[in-house]
């Protein structure tokens, strides 16, 4: 068990921001909210998951719907606190921890300003080590755990409590409940017990996202690029710099659905890398060619600030480096892949890992 | 009978004037130094043009000002007005209080009477719950005697703005006239702290901006001059008085943009790249459509997270000031440090003691200025790769503002601009425009009115081109509002995001149109006839 300050939610604001791989919102809200919660109820205690008693009830926390709500209709505070309560009644048993279900710049750190407000600990894992748009890419769901019962809480005091036949039926249901409640609403969900959280989760992903975001801001503080230490604490490789030319994006079912063209700069010249997103970057091409796909992480970070850019963040012009990573072994199994693989985001082309896409490419 | 036009821009170190006729032909131009009351430079630079134009001061029927007064209020945290912040959204937008993560500094002055009330709207136009209007009465009644001016902002005003406009209805029948009211809605762009942010930081400084406006309209009276005064925004284009009084933070950073919108202008390329080479700095911004390119990061102002942007510009410190350093072994130094304003007592063609980068054009014959003679004792080998190198910090600049490998038309201009040579790699060509010197208060002088408006809308219901029809004759109609010619519009600038994550093709809209004023056309026509 350690403790996290307000130093912490800084780093972990940006370290989530990188691994969200373009989608999970801007972290500002999230982090104000913790740094907020810190100060009127003191740091957080941060478990790593060997410390959690196995038969412990652990409630992962989240925000669903549209971040571009949440930067408006900020929270109230409450919602996820009556989640958890709604929950707690339901189960007839008290909640021993909470945990993020992704790493992304909202719901990395709500979980946090929810924990400093009841006086919950954290679970240092998740359900992604990236973000995903729906409710069943965790991987919990691999190993049949399943979303429900949860509950959805808005701002008005409205609760939701959903049993379903599985995670698919509840993000349905879940999603079209959203946006009657006004597009963006808390959820207390995928309850589980301790020893689940040992096998099912990824672990010390908080860790990782403050050991990146004190990496990128020490190099901000010196002038210097921060890619190298990232790459060295994700095994990550760069595949591509240069500066966006188009953006094209259109929605689809509740999906910013698009495409970025990079010009090369630099060791790229001449190249141009293309960029598929769907709320997350989830396919990078050069030169017509896969580079990294979902469920590898794609990040693109500014050349300029050493800052990860959102997929909404995307400005004609930017200057970036584009980034893979490998994703959890969890994910490169048959069933991670048929849940999180390219087919299931609608592009024909088999999953490859980063890391045999790269020696493609040096063998050319 | 002829009509003028006088434009001036507030610069850190110049505040220049221009006075151009209806054709906007530069008629004079008038450089004179920043003063530190701003508004005595302004009226001796505003002086000098009219008498160095010799024009009839009874035909001079427009005045723009692009000003740094309201900045420098909110930097010093000086004159700021008494508020109060009302945030509406209850029981929403409780998690997070106004003014957190400003400057404590400037939220101990700003942030004495912050409320929130219960009301607001959903992203789709629903209410959230009603208004609570008993409590603004209430909170009105506490305000009385205790602030001048009040700040709204009311959760999804940008897309319906009912809930601020009630509000202000009653906390106006309380308070009256005297306590001005700034609504957020009328300033921006979904992202309630960021505008709850500018909301407040435009109700302190009111008085400011009624002082600068009253007293610049008395200056031009003095002289007799009685012209439509125009104030300008950071977007490149005007706002009357009446608007500038009341929402003066919309005239913060309007200086880098009237230096493209003014390159643009001279030299009829609206795409173009704009090299801006000052005594200290030079700044490359890009020109789309004459209007900036903006950059993807919004504003600080004063240590203050806003949603204003700014034109995308990238600064090198290399300008006309700036200090060469020659090392024995033929090795060299350029910058950063520059002599500035004083480069015409220090560098070496004037007779002073500093080799600049101005001496170093002068001495290979590249520029004509001051007495070549006081560098000819240089050693020219030294000097031409000394050149080369500034060259060289220019062309990287320029690639790297670029979007693409094509070359690009490059507008050179500042004062520094005789520094560089008439071909630079990655220019299909080099222009060096005449009065290139005074481009932004020229481009304060021919600034358009503009429009615009953000919104969300629901592609589900109305279809996407309708939607966007939609959004265009909303925005043209707030340009026509503005005073712009309805003859003459034109869309500057058309943004769509989609709202991720959500179902039901939601897309938040923002569209931006600019025209000519309105009473200049109507002038011109009475010339032809």
């Amino acid at each position: 068990m350690r403790l996290l300050g307000k130093e912490e939610i800084e780093n972990i604001a940006i370290g989530a921001a990188l691994l969200g791989t373009g989608g999970g919102g801007d972290p500002y809200i999230g982090k104000l909210m913790a740094l907020q919660a810190i100060e009127e109820h003191g740091p957080i205690q941060l478990l790593d998951p060997e410390e959690v008693p196995d038969d412990a009830l652990i409630v992962p926390s989240a925000m669903m719907g549209a971040p571009t709500v949440m930067i408006e209709k900020i929270p109230n505070g409450e919602e996820a606190i009556e989640a958890f309560k709604s929950l707690e009644e339901y189960l007839g048993k008290d909640i021993y921890a909470t945990m993020p279900i992704e790493a992304g710049g909202v719901n990395s750190l709500l979980p946090l300003a929810l924990a400093a407000n009841l006086g919950l600990p954290v679970v240092d894992a998740d359900g992604m080590g990236r973000a995903f748009p729906e409710l069943q890419m965790v991987t919990f769901y691999l190993d049949g755990v399943s979303a429900t019962p949860m509950v959805l809480s808005d701002e008005k005091k409205n609760s939701l409590l959903l049993n379903t036949i599985d995670s698919v039926w509840a993000e349905r249901i879940a999603r079209t409940a959203t946006i009657e409640m006004g597009g963006s609403v808390m959820l207390a969900i995928y309850p589980m017990d301790g020893a689940t959280v040992k096998k099912s989760a990824i672990k010390n992903i908080l860790t990782l996202e403050e050991k990146i975001g004190s990496e990128i801001r020490a190099a901000m503080k010196n002038n210097e690029n921060p890619i190298d230490g990232v790459l060295a604490l994700t095994n990550g490789r760069v595949l591509f710099q240069g500066k966006i030319t188009d953006i094209d994006r259109k929605t689809q079912d509740g999906f910013a659905k698009g495409t970025a063209s990079i010009e090369g700069l630099n060791d790229c010249r001449s190249e141009s890398c293309t960029l598929f997103f769907q709320n997350e970057h989830l396919l990078a091409e050069v030169d017509g060619r896969a580079v990294c796909m979902t469920p590898d992480l794609i990040s693109v970070i500014d050349s300029d600030t050493g800052m990860p850019i959102t997929t909404e963040g995307l400005r004609y012009g930017s200057r970036c480096t584009v980034i893979g990573m490998p994703c959890d072994a969890k994910w490169r199994t048959p069933k991670g892949i048929e849940v999180t693989g390219p087919r299931y985001f609608g592009y024909d082309i088999d999953f490859q890992p980063l890391e045999e896409l790269q020696l493609t490419k040096e063998e050319i | 009978m002829a009509s003028y036009r006088i434009g001036i821009d507030v610069g850190g170190t110049h505040t220049d004037a221009v006075l151009l006729d209806e054709n906007y032909k530069v008629l004079a131009e008038k450089k004179s130094t920043t003063t530190e009351d701003v508004s005595s430079g302004i009226y001796q630079a505003m002086k000098q043009v009219v008498l160095a134009s010799g024009v009839p001061v009874e035909e001079i029927h427009h005045a723009m000002l692009g000003t740094t007064h309201c900045t420098n209020a909110i930097v010093e945290r000086k004159r700021l007005n008494k508020v109060a912040a009302i945030r509406i959204g209850a029981p929403a937008a409780m998690a997070i209080k106004p003014l957190v993560g400003v400057p404590d500094d400037l939220r101990n002055i700003l942030g004495k009477h912050l409320y929130i009330v219960r009301g607001g709207n959903e992203f789709d136009g629903r209410e959230i719950v009603p208004l609570d209007e008993e409590r603004i009465r209430e909170i009105a009644e506490e305000l009385e005697g205790q602030v001048d001016s009040v700040a709204i902002t009311s959760v999804f005003s940008p897309v319906s703005n009912e809930h601020e406009t009630r509000a202000a209805a009653i906390v106006n029948e309380v308070l009256g006239d005297d306590v001005a009211l700034s609504l957020s809605s009328e300033i921006g762009n979904v992202g309630l702290l960021e505008r709850e942010n500018a909301t407040i930081l435009n109700a302190a400084i009111v008085d400011v901006a009624r002082s600068t406006a009253e007293g610049f309209t008395k200056a031009l009276e003095q002289e007799g001059i009685h012209a439509d005064v125009f104030f300008g925004q950071n977007d490149g284009t005007l706002m009357s008085v009446e608007y500038t009084v009341k929402y003066p933070i919309l005239t913060i950073a309007c200086g880098p943009t009237n230096s493209l919108r003014g390159a643009a202008y001279l030299t009829e390329h609206p795409d173009a790249l704009v090299v801006d080479v000052g005594g200290t700095t030079t700044d490359v911004g890009v020109l789309v459509a004459s209007f900036p390119r903006q950059s993807s990061l919004a504003v600080e102002i004063g240590g203050v997270r806003t949603n204003f942007r700014m034109p995308d510009i990238s600064s090198i410190g290399l300008g006309g000031g700036t200090v060469v350093t020659l090392h024995e072994d033929g090795s060299f130094q350029i910058g950063p440090e520059s002599v500035g304003y004083r480069l015409a007592e220090k560098g070496l063609v004037f007779g002073g003691d500093t080799l600049t980068a101005t001496d170093v054009a002068v001495a290979l014959g590249i520029a004509q200025l001051g007495d070549p003679a006081l560098v000819s004792h240089l050693d020219e080998a030294v000097l031409k790769n000394v050149y080369t190198k500034m060259v060289e910090m220019v062309e990287e600049t320029i690639d790297r503002m670029k979007t693409s490998a094509d070359e690009v038309p490059v507008i050179l201009v500042g004062g520094g601009s005789i520094l560089f040579p008439a071909e630079l790699k990655g220019a299909s060509q080099v222009i060096k425009p005449v009065n290139s010197g005074v481009a932004n208060a020229i481009g304060s002088a021919i600034s358009q009115v503009s429009g615009q408006i953000e919104k969300i809308f629901k592609t589900d219901e109305l279809g996407r081109e309708k939607k966007l029809e939609l959004a265009k004759q909303l925005a043209f109609d707030e340009a026509i509002t503005a005073g712009a010619d309805p003859d003459d519009l034109v869309i500057v600038d058309l943004e769509e995001v989609p709202l991720s994550y959500l179902p039901g093709n939601a897309s938040k809209i923002r569209v931006k149109a600019a025209g000519g004023l309105l009473s200049d056309r109507k002038i011109a026509e009475t010339n032809i006839l």
